[in-house]
């Protein structure tokens, strides 16, 4: 109607470097007309340069297509290659893996809870204006990323872009006795983790739920790694191999990245929030305390209690790590090898932002013949753009500042690739 | 603890190469520089314990591909557009400011920034930022020199 007054947000710039995008979300009359969540990244054609490249080399590949989870690219291409090629595991290999993934999940959720989400709960603008009131946990926050940096660097040789990760193992293993070194270290950082599910509980989340459908990883012993059946909380249950028969990327006209949805029902959500509401039973009772030391429960649907679940997630790590360090019984060989053959294979893993799918299919001399990798943030994509469509319902009549703020904060909770962009948003607002 | 040098970036991102390509001439000299990503926590551990700190990296087009830009982190703040983000926003600039935030940077702390034409993918790097990259490892072998020379009044032994 004429009368009615309109509003855009346009949010034109988000930075360069991980991710590239923009916000658009148009209001009239206190209803959100449209939201999109622009990504505007040039494609880096990883899938189709990976054909004809040998999967001998595919680790080192994929581990550039992300600085902050290159283990997960690594464990999901590894993997997908041991499935076609039938390359048993050895227990030993299997456990440094999953320390290598706690590695990268206590670097990355320390990152994303101290350094990007929590200064928009206590009402900063930054981590850096944090600081100045509040140096302990800042600094608790950096020691315990250095923490998951110093597991990253053990195993795969340097923290960004690891070197040791192969098709079958590694390069080299360590002994039982180098992997104790890590111990003072794990075991201050399970306190910090501590910590800082306490520190959270102190935080006030804004009123808002949703009626998601959880996608993660379901392994019958273990939170969710390396290994296990899709599920959800709507009843899906298959195995990774199905993932394509149930799951479609879209393109859509404004992004460069493709839109996941699960077919029939639509879109849903991966990452810390979807793994604690899955497998909640499935954590240790230091984690399940730390949950309920922070007020969260499963099944949680209020999105911006993910940073709660990170740092349960960061408790489990800690605790998981430790374990390993105990178990760990040196593989008789670094690596297990097969011989090379024609053949297709699957694989996902549990990144810090969620589920990471990949397929590989191989030709007869090991070389790629076809690639699909479906990250994370795309799947969530469509789950962010119907949150902030909801949200931004809730609060259409509040200064355009705080709809900005909001919608950033709405954002970070899926610690998208792009949300280091959402700190340095433009704004416009039009019509009125 | 010496001058501690640090170069950041990205060899595979054409002029970000810039801080790398700086370490690496003065290495070839026999001086000690470390590189870096710019990942900012990897970066405050790097100075820690450190008095006196040289960060390289490069900065933003702006239409001056080659120029150098020399900040003094105790007298300024870093302008946020110049420097490129590392990963999640939390880089060179990033770093420094909450090292200040925090009181805990280093005693001397400046900052060179060479001006980018490019951060294409695999792309060498531009004519202007090479020899950008000559004059500034030249500066900052004098200044290595310099920071060696044993105080006045002292006997240099070696």
């Amino acid at each position: 109607m004429s009368g009615e007054r309109s509003r855009t947000i346009k949010v034109e710039t988000l930075a360069r470097v991980e991710g590239e995008g923009a916000l658009y979300v148009k209001l009239k009359g206190g209803q959100v007309q449209d939201v999109q969540l622009k990504i505007y990244e040039p494609p880096r054609f990883f899938e189709a340069f990976l054909r004809g490249r040998h999967f001998s080399e595919l680790p080192d590949l994929v581990a550039r297509i992300c600085g902050i989870c290159p283990v997960a690219y690594q464990m999901s291409a590894v993997h997908a290659i041991e499935g076609a090629l039938g390359i048993p595991i050895d227990p030993g290999v299997r456990l440094l893996r999953r320390l290598f993934y706690c590695g990268e999940w206590i670097e990355s959720h320390a990152l994303h809870v101290y350094m990007l989400h929590a200064p928009d709960f206590l009402g900063y603008p930054d981590a850096m204006a944090m600081a100045r009131d509040h140096r302990s946990a800042v600094e608790r926050g950096l020691r315990l990323k250095k923490a998951g940096n110093r597991i990253v660097v053990f195993l795969g040789g340097r923290e960004i872009h690891p070197v040791s990760a192969c098709v079958g193992g590694f390069y080299k293993v360590p002994s039982r006795r180098a992997l104790l070194e890590l111990a003072d270290d794990l075991n201050w950082a399970l306190d910090a983790s501590l910590a800082t599910a306490r520190w959270i509980a102190g935080f006030e989340f804004p009123e808002f739920e949703q009626d998601y459908e959880f996608v993660s990883l379901s392994h019958p012993e273990e939170y969710p790694f390396n290994e296990g059946r899709v599920v959800s909380s709507r009843g899906l249950d298959i195995d990774v191999s199905e993932y394509e028969g149930s799951f479609a990327e879209q393109q859509v006209p404004y992004s460069n990245a493709l839109h996941s949805t699960i077919q029939g029902r639509g879109c849903y959500m991966v990452g810390p929030l979807a793994r604690f509401n899955l497998n909640f039973d499935r954590l240790p009772e230091v984690a399940r305390q730390a949950a309920h030391d922070c007020g969260l429960q499963a099944p949680c649907r209020n999105p911006f209690r993910s940073i709660a679940a990170r740092a349960v997630e960061m408790v489990f790590a800690c605790h998981e790590a430790l374990r390993v360090i105990r178990e760990y019984e040196p593989p008789p060989a670094p690596r297990a090898e097969a011989a090379i053959r024609a053949a297709t294979g699957q694989a996902a893993t549990e990144a810090p932002r969620g589920l990471l799918y990949h397929r590989y299919a191989l030709g007869p001399d090991g070389l790629i013949t076809s690639a699909k990798i479906v990250p994370p943030t795309s799947q969530n994509q469509s789950r962010i753009e119907e949150d902030l469509r909801h949200f931004v319902s809730g609060i259409a009549s509040r200064p355009v500042e705080e709809i900005t703020w909001k919608c950033e904060q709405a954002i970070r909770n899926y610690d998208p690739c792009i949300s280091c962009a959402t700190h340095f948003l433009r704004l416009h607002l039009e019509g009125g | 603890m010496a001058l501690r040098i640090i170069g950041c970036g990205n060899a595979d991102r054409g002029d970000d190469a810039a801080g790398l390509l700086v370490v690496r001439r003065l290495r070839a000299l026999g001086l000690e520089a470390i590189e870096q990503t710019g990942e900012g926590v990897a970066l405050m551990e790097s100075w820690s314990g450190c008095a006196d700190v040289v960060l390289v990296d490069a900065t933003a087009p702006a239409g001056s591909p080659g120029r150098i830009r020399i900040w003094n982190a105790h007298a300024e703040t870093l302008p946020k557009d110049a420097l490129p983000r590392s990963t999640h926003g939390f880089g060179v600039r990033e770093a420094v400011e909450l090292a200040r935030s925090m009181n805990c940077l280093p005693r001397s702390l400046w900052i060179y920034g060479i001006e980018a034409r490019q951060f294409s993918f695999s792309a060498p790097c531009s004519e202007e930022v090479e020899r950008a990259v000559s004059s500034v490892a030249e500066t900052l072998r004098k200044l290595v020199r310099k920071s060696l020379q044993p105080p006045p009044g002292r006997i240099a032994t070696r």
